[in-house]
């Protein structure tokens, strides 16, 4: 005798896809506990900074940059353009806004917002003449960019060269370090997901599955990627410049391979195209890699190790994985 | 029927040393239904990439009422308002049907011909469908573009171009692929809009459809014009019969 595994949406699911349709609390918890939970959690974590230490409020703040940059990342991939070169907007926002604090020592409050402004529009000046790429051919160039500049800075030794900017001003105070980047985060996220799924949205989506159609449409897809680049570019950059006055320093290692690499493996552990995946990935990968420190060396295979097993494990991602189980149960079935 | 919408003028493309349209010359006036036929690999879906300006042309000029449009980039051109489907339907798959044509219905020109009071895209994008033939009171409309048979699909992709609202639609092979009775009910659709006045060039496989339909047929072979008449005379033409019949002598020994 053989079975099968089926599966059914729950009836739940069913009425609540309408918002009209919900009927009890019981379902409206249903519709909101998956959003809410995480909000709260984030906000209550920096009030614990007494029971879970200061270290692991340290680490929240990287994740939420290092999440930034995945919804960065997510954001272009939406619009059809992978990118290997987060560290590009990570790298630029943070010179900006590092170079500005150093030269006319202004306030965090005026450079953050001033570095993100500006390495946005950097970005994608760098990035306009090859929107036009696809595919692999955009991705490289997105690889090559960070370390060409890395390198320049290197050699011209302008901004510091090798040895970089350093008594930046700090930020005022502990809660702006920890809440900035979470309000961020949440701001980033949730207006994504919003934005994603308005006509605009449709209209990029729909430049990613068939740009021939939607330049038939009478649409200008090259405007609208250099749209697109331009708020990823914002969403990229904000992490880089905070993180420059968090550290009170910037220098070359803004353009580290890992700020590349980190929001690529976060968005395909937590499901690309989703927003809530990358950052979910973003908050499994950043944490891990802490926890595996006590390895020493072996850090590394661990964590490589990890993620080798959760994409083939789970290779449509976590954020669908838990989606689906959430949705839908399941049952074995006789197969006659 | 006297004004000119379109006039080409000796257009040439070669793609490697291939030439794949020969000095072809033709006008269109406006509110004419305009057949192109022509035998396979003779150059007619070349032609309408040329015209909507998904390709550049060598040499030649492409006259849209009177602006000369040669070598403007696609989305210029359907911002001017022409409108052409594709032959490979390749609709926005994951999108419901009535979602698909929330993009054209996007654009600028859209936008402008609404005089800025924009109203609800997602009602109108319905009333597009019903207009090709989508049951208004069915689920289709809201059905996953890749849940639809091909029959639809080719018809979303009319009313992709009628979002537009343009002045000159350009069908490359609406018909192919669908059965009998797909055109059948797709025929009084496209008669409907062109006695609206909407100018329309048809570049057809079934000549029977076709014929019964158009104002006036070109008929091209090897990228050149060889016949441009009334229905009646072309059919009656021996160009056009030898390139049909060669064609088929060449598709034999493939």
């Amino acid at each position: 005798m053989k079975f099968r595994k089926e599966r059914l949406d729950r009836g739940i699911k069913a009425r609540c896809e309408d918002i009209f349709a919900l009927s009890s609390y019981r379902e409206i918890l249903y519709l909101l506990l998956p959003r809410v939970l995480p909000v709260v959690l984030l906000l209550v974590f920096p009030l614990l900074k007494d029971i879970v230490g200061l270290y692991w409020e340290k680490v929240l703040v990287i994740t939420c940059a290092i999440a930034l940059l995945s919804l960065s990342w997510d954001w272009m991939a939406s619009v059809g353009l992978i990118s290997l070169g987060q560290a590009l907007f990570f790298g630029v926002g943070a010179y900006v806004t590092g170079s500005l604090n150093y030269a006319f020592k202004w306030s965090p409050l005026l450079t953050i917002p001033l570095g993100t402004l500006g390495g946005a529009l950097i970005c994608t000046l760098l990035l306009i003449p090859v929107l036009r790429l696809r595919g692999v051919y955009f991705a490289i160039v997105t690889l090559t960019l960070p370390l060409l500049l890395m390198r320049f800075i290197e050699t011209t030794k302008i901004l510091g060269g090798t040895e970089g900017l350093s008594a930046l001003t700090p930020l005022p105070n502990l809660w702006v370090e920890l809440y900035i980047p979470v309000f961020a985060l949440l701001l980033c996220l949730f207006g994504f997901r919003r934005l994603i799924s308005e006509d605009y949205g449709l209209v990029l989506q729909g430049i990613r599955d068939n740009d021939r159609a939607v330049m038939s449409g009478a649409i200008n897809i090259y405007w609208f990627k250099t749209e697109a680049v331009f708020l990823a570019a914002l969403v990229g950059s904000f992490p880089g410049a905070f993180m420059t006055h968090y550290y009170q320093f910037v220098g070359m290692p803004a353009f580290a391979l890992d700020y590349s690499i980190l929001p690529l493996t976060a968005s395909v552990l937590g499901g690309v195209g989703t927003f809530a995946g990358p950052t979910i990935g973003a908050f499994i990968l950043v944490p891990l890699s802490e926890v595996l420190r006590a390895f020493g060396t072996l850090r590394v295979v661990f964590y490589s190790a990890i993620l080798i097993i959760c994409i083939v494990g789970l290779p449509e991602g976590v954020f669908h994985f838990i989606r689906r189980k959430y949705h839908q149960f399941e049952r074995m079935v006789e197969v006659g | 029927m006297n004004e000119t919408i379109l006039k080409v003028e000796r257009l040439n493309k070669n793609f490697g040393g291939v030439s794949a349209i020969v000095n072809v010359s033709f006008e269109v006036k406006k509110g004419e239904l305009l057949g192109i036929i022509g035998p396979n690999g003779s150059g007619k879906t070349t032609l309408v990439n040329l015209l909507t300006g998904f390709v550049k042309p060598d040499s030649g000029r492409v006259f849209y009422q009177g602006i000369d449009i040669t070598g403007k980039k696609p989305y210029k051109i359907a911002e001017m308002g022409i409108a052409r489907t594709f032959q490979m339907v390749k609709p926005f798959y994951q999108l419901s049907a009535f979602k698909n044509l929330i993009i054209p219905l996007y654009s600028s020109r859209v936008r402008r011909l609404r005089g800025g009071m924009y109203g609800d895209r997602d009602d109108v994008a319905i009333d597009l469908l019903e207009d090709v033939g989508f049951e208004r009171d069915s689920f289709v409309p809201y059905k996953v573009a890749s849940s639809l048979p091909h029959g639809y699909l080719k018809r979303l992709e009319l009313a992709r171009c009628l979002a537009l609202r343009p002045e000159l639609l350009i069908l490359d092979e609406l018909f192919s692929g669908m059965s009998m009775s797909e055109v059948a009910s797709t025929l009084p659709i496209i008669e409907r809009l062109n006695g609206e006045g909407l100018t329309i060039i048809m570049v057809e496989h079934r000549l029977k459809e076709l014929f019964r339909l158009a104002h006036r047929v070109i008929a091209l072979n090897f990228g050149s014009k060889i016949a441009d008449g009334l229905p009646g005379e072309i059919m009656d033409n021996e160009g056009v019969k030898a390139a049909y019949l060669g064609s088929e002598e060449e598709e034999e020994d493939a």
